[in-house]
């Protein structure tokens, strides 16, 4: 897994396919999911992400379960989300949460930090959505804290504070797993990613190349500016939306109604228009390679590369067909793109490079001082009086 | 060089609402020009752009004509806005057009409201419907917004349409060519400024903390 990456990401909608009517259940939905992942796995591809959503109609809570669960029936795949919604979740639990799943996948983990979608998810977590960057800023400030820190003072404007804290476990070999940043539309977090020497992940698939181009090239000057590097160093990664036939026409007339009808865009545009003005591909394998070689031209070199396939009611079995398409299209994928790729630009970042970045693994448990019950204590038993107390009570 | 934008949202062809915002564009042009400052005056008409409104409504984005439409607007040194009266206010239409422009793109922009229907009975749309509209976008609405009834392209009892039209255009052009015009410091930034400028991060976590 060198060079550039190439995965799916979910939002874990429930969605009716429009041409049978049928409406999968939520139980059907999630286990989906993880067939998909393991596809995903057995066609070769580098990362499976999945979203997070908190409300109807998506089975995407809980991110962390689930990664765990198919984790544990993988090897190879990283898991990363898409996104983590950065705003409305406690940065304590994010940390708890993704370096325990670290540890237990072996470092095959990463996160995409996010807003979200769904305005009423703030008061429901207890936040104020006018606050959304402003919680998305400092949240991740504590989280980035937390990671490198072992012992945490923090006090701030959205939590109650930490006196002393250590979040458990610590990341796996000290290193924390790689963050991404992720925006459609807003500056600030391409600022945000290029501060922190993150990478920065546009989603691509709702708006036209000149906007994705104006972000990237944002955020690339931005983390050159702090010293991370040259402009090409910077970490990219980009959203896309495929749907293939072997004929581009029959392509184009199985995934019409899905198309015409999806949650997002349907009812609006027509296929030809939204094609044009996005990056959703519709047609033979040869075209999908040759749009998603294009990205390039208007974002540079880039890490990673994240296709949605299991949206606006796709039944299982054609996602299942897409993903075997997309497997056999991807050495030509990494090959064409490895050909183009200039020197100097960096891997996709993975547990392995970071690790070897840091100067190499170290473990970085820490110790508590103990307490009677695990056989050490929490009192000095250096000081003789604590000593004899303790051996009287015992 | 400064530029007048005429947003106009009538339907038909020929339309009133057109008529009217021809009358204001010519009078804002002249009006700029007598205070010795150069102007253009340049067109947005909102009945072709109506599929990329619904689109954009849809999509979160707006497609090719529509983006050029927007950014017109956003570069104007002063807008005329002019729309045709449907159940005693702005066409929605009209209406589309100002939901889809990011915040701030109208921040401390000189605007003239006006508008046409069948008959004067309508007039006070223009106080009603348009003027706090553009105020909650943070434009800054002319005191003249010129109303013009279908009567009004005749001589009426209630005066010349053309002498409003020019009031309308006398504030716009003293704004629009004054130095110390409207435009003071935007009170938000848009998308497109951020690109240009960016905030530093200093300033967001400072921001983050402190409200």
């Amino acid at each position: 897994m060198t060079g550039m990456q190439f995965g799916i990401f979910t939002v874990g909608d429930v969605t009716t396919d429009p041409t049978t009517g049928q409406t999968p259940t939520e139980h059907q939905r999630i286990k989906d999911t993880v067939a998909i992942a393991l596809k995903a796995e057995e066609i070769g591809l580098d990362v499976f992400a999945t979203g997070e959503h908190h409300n109807p109609p998506f089975i995407a809570s809980a991110p962390t379960t689930t990664l765990a669960y198919i984790g544990a029936q993988t090897k190879n795949i990283l898991l990363s989300t898409s996104t983590t919604l950065i705003t409305t979740t406690d940065p304590v639990l994010i940390a708890e949460n993704y370096a325990k799943l670290q540890h237990l996948t072996d470092g095959r983990v990463d996160l995409m930090m996010g807003r979200g979608n769904t305005g009423p998810v703030y008061p429901w977590f207890g936040k104020d959505i006018r606050q959304g960057i402003n919680l998305a800023i400092e949240n991740y400030a504590l989280l980035h804290r937390l990671w490198t820190e072992d012992v945490v003072d923090w006090q701030g404007r959205f939590r109650t504070p930490l006196q002393g804290f250590t979040s458990t476990p610590r990341p796996l070999d000290g290193v924390a797993p790689f963050v991404w940043h992720g925006s459609i539309r807003s500056p600030e977090i391409a600022e945000q990613a290029a501060y922190y020497g993150d990478g920065f992940f546009h989603n691509h698939i709702f708006w036209p190349a000149s906007h994705t181009r104006q972000m990237v090239a944002l955020y690339r000057k931005r983390f050159a500016h702090y010293g991370h590097g040259t402009e090409e160093q910077a970490v990219v990664g980009l959203g896309g939306q495929v749907f293939m036939n072997k004929n581009s026409q029959d392509a184009v007339r199985i995934f019409r109604p899905y198309f015409d009808n999806a949650p997002v865009y349907g009812h609006g545009p027509s296929l030809e228009d939204f094609t044009e003005a996005t990056p959703l591909t519709v047609g033979s394998p040869q075209q999908v390679i040759e749009r998603t070689l294009s990205f390039r031209d208007y974002v540079g070199d880039y890490q990673r590369q994240l296709f949605l396939m299991d949206h606006a009611g796709l039944p299982l079995k054609m996602v299942l067909e897409q993903l075997d398409l997309l497997g056999e299209i991807l050495p030509t994928l990494r090959e064409e793109f490895a050909k183009v790729r200039k020197p100097g630009v960096p891997d996709a970042p993975t547990h392995a490079t970071l690790v070897e970045k840091a100067g190499g693994a170290h473990d970085s448990t820490v110790y508590a001082a103990g307490d009677t019950a695990t056989g050490t204590s929490d009192r000095d038993l250096d000081d003789p009086e604590v000593a004899a107390v303790i051996e009287g009570e015992l | 060089m400064k530029r007048i934008v005429v947003v106009t949202a009538g339907l038909s062809v020929p339309s009133s609402t057109r008529l009217l915002a021809d009358l204001l564009g010519d009078a804002a042009q002249r009006a700029v020009e007598a205070r010795g400052v150069e102007a253009e005056v340049e067109f947005v008409e909102l009945r072709p752009l109506a599929h990329a409104l619904a689109d954009h409504l849809l999509t979160g984005f707006p497609s090719g004509e529509l983006a050029a439409a927007i950014e017109k607007v956003h570069r104007a040194d002063g807008l005329v806005v002019v729309t045709p009266v449907f159940s005693a206010s702005y066409s929605g239409l009209f209406k589309t057009f100002f939901d889809v422009l990011e915040l701030g793109v109208l921040d401390g922009k000189p605007v003239v409201v006006a508008a046409t229907a069948g008959t004067a009975r309508h007039s006070l749309v223009l106080d009603h419907a348009l003027r706090p509209l553009f105020s909650y976008l943070h434009a800054v609405v002319m005191p003249t917004g010129v109303f013009a009834a279908s009567e009004d392209f005749g001589s009426t009892v209630d005066g010349d349409l053309q002498k409003r039209v020019d009031r309308a255009a006398g504030e716009l052009a003293t704004m629009v060519a004054g130095s110390h015009a409207a435009a003071p410091e935007p009170a938000r930034k848009t998308v497109e400024d951020e690109f240009e400028n960016p905030t530093d991060f200093e300033t967001l976590l400072r921001r983050a903390s402190e409200g």
